[in-house]
């Protein structure tokens, strides 16, 4: 099939970028889209021009480093995939794809379709962990008795890949979806007990920080989550934040 | 107090207020209607004059009515500021916009309803509120006789009353004069432009969805979320959008049209 590009190229971060049309002859429809970008990234190499810079790595769907808005939509127009799972099988012969980075203040572009999404990082390392005796006298997990329900909802939580596209999808730019799936994860099991007060204010404070927006409960992240992250993690968010905020000793 | 001031100003907790609020304002929104209700009474507005008085007079309903200001003043203006941030945290905007498939349209624009709404909100009370409190409002008379144990009202004065206490003249144990601010006349009047009906029904559709996401996105915000309730939230949110605006919109419209 052919199809028309637009993809937003910037040199770099300080760079003001814009959309460049790139035409796309002859492109198989079992091609997975990060192909489809590859196949272009070695025809502009042989032409001498710079590659489309974009992250990838595992492309197996299990990373989350495939960050882009293709037509309007984090990892395009399917559910419950990343862009390395989308594939072109989903366009049209004729079709104009739109491929642009993930848009929010908390996440620069570094350059073309490449985005910094250290503010994630910094979201963990404010309370997304346990602290653990690591000395050798370690308690098995399996040991600890955990209930069923909890155990599924927790590991459906720890499905996140901290992707960004609940980032991306919002309106708001809000990180509530990745902070709330941490939270959660961590909240409900009995190794994540001793902390959750503090944890879930300090990673609510950091995210406002790095200046996500609030939370609108649009849907719209849940929606496009490539582990469809349920919106039942930000209500159990703003209920851990709540009684956090009552029961705090700071 | 510094940290109370800190969690309430987090994200989570604007949103924790601002559902409060909103929900606040569901409840005022269920008694308006009622109180509005007591327009169809045919009593030559007794019932709707009286409970006009009743609600600016009560020192309990004054204490209320300071809460319901401040309410629909800070879900407001907190709204509308948050809003406003929302867009600052994405200054670069999306080329195409896929928010259709992944969301309602009500949910992403509950910014501009709840403008179109505080805009309403502020013609309809220098309308009514405005001219209740501080116009010139002519007042009406009524009077409140017992007949046969029974209490009953009427307008102290025209053909209809004076026909009745021919009729009753000898039957009516006891009887006092009360005078109330005819907002019940301001009323009629001014639904009786067509353009006046026009914006308070716009304005209702405004408050319809707006209430369509805010009802059950309330509660997310408070955190109330359960498999076994989720449906019922949303159901009755949504019937609460239909029924309550609809109630609204139906008084303008019948007074015009009759």
């Amino acid at each position: 099939m052919n199809l028309t590009l637009k993809i937003w190229r910037q040199k770099s971060p300080d760079d003001k970028g814009g959309m460049v049309t790139y035409p796309m002859k002859d492109v198989e429809s079992h091609m997975s889209f990060l192909e489809m970008l590859d196949v272009l990234n070695n025809d502009l190499i042989t032409k001498g021009e710079e590659p489309v810079a974009f992250d990838h790595d595992c492309r197996e769907g299990i990373c989350g480093t495939c960050s882009m808005v293709i037509n309007g939509r984090p990892h395009g127009p399917d559910s419950a995939i990343t862009t390395c799972q989308l594939h072109m099988r989903k366009f049209n012969d004729g079709d104009t794809i739109h491929i642009e980075p993930f848009r929010a203040k908390s996440f620069p572009v570094l350059k073309d379709l490449t985005v910094d999404r250290g503010a994630f990082e910094r979201i963990m390392q404010a309370g997304g962990f346990i602290s653990v005796n690591t000395s050798g006298n370690t308690i098995d997990a399996n040991t600890i008795p955990i209930r069923k329900d909890h155990a599924d909802m927790a590991f459906d939580a720890a499905t996140c890949i901290g992707c960004g596209a609940c980032v991306a999808a919002c309106k708001n730019s809000s990180a509530m979806l990745f902070v709330s799936a941490k939270v959660s994860q961590l909240a409900l099991l009995p190794q994540g007990h001793t902390e959750r007060t503090e944890r879930v204010l300090k990673m609510v404070h950091q995210m406002d920080a790095e200046g996500f927006g609030t939370c609108s409960n649009t849907g719209a992240c849940a929606a496009e989550c490539p582990k469809e992250i349920s919106l039942d993690n930000i209500a159990r968010l703003n209920r851990e934040y709540l009684r956090a905020s009552f029961v705090s000793g700071e | 107090m510094s940290n109370l001031f800190k969690i309430f100003n987090s994200s989570t907790g604007q949103k924790v207020i601002m559902a409060l609020t909103g929900l606040f304002l569901c409840v005022f929104l269920v008694v308006h209607l009622m109180g509005n209700l007591q327009l169809f009474k045919h009593d030559d507005g007794f019932a709707f004059n009286h409970y006009s008085q009743f609600m600016t007079g009560n020192p309990l309903i004054k204490i209320v009515s300071y809460i319901t200001y401040f309410a629909i003043l800070y879900h407001a203006f907190k709204g509308l500021i948050m809003t406003m941030n929302n867009r600052k945290a994405r200054p670069v905007k999306y080329q195409v916009d896929g928010g259709w498939a992944n969301s309602h349209w009500t949910s992403r624009n509950m910014g501009i309803l709840g403008t179109v709404l505080l805009v309403f909100i502020v013609i309809h009370m220098i309308d009514f509120w405005y001219e209740f409190k501080f116009g010139n409002l002519p007042t009406k008379k009524y009077i409140q006789y017992d007949i046969g144990g029974e209490l009953k009202n009427m307008e102290f004065s025209g053909e209809k009353f004076q026909a009745r206490v021919k009729a009753s003249l000898g039957q009516i144990n006891d009887f006092t004069t009360l005078e109330y601010k005819d907002l019940y006349k301001e009323v009629y009047a001014t639904f009786d432009k067509w353009w006046y009906v026009l914006l308070y029904t716009i304005s209702m559709f405004a408050v319809a969805f707006h209430l369509w996401h805010g009802f059950k996105s309330a509660f997310q915000s408070l955190g109330i979320s359960h498999p076994a309730w989720n449906k019922t939230i949303k159901l009755v949110g949504y019937g609460f959008a239909v029924i309550v605006p609809l109630g609204f919109a139906l008084i303008p419209l019948i007074i015009f049209f009759s």
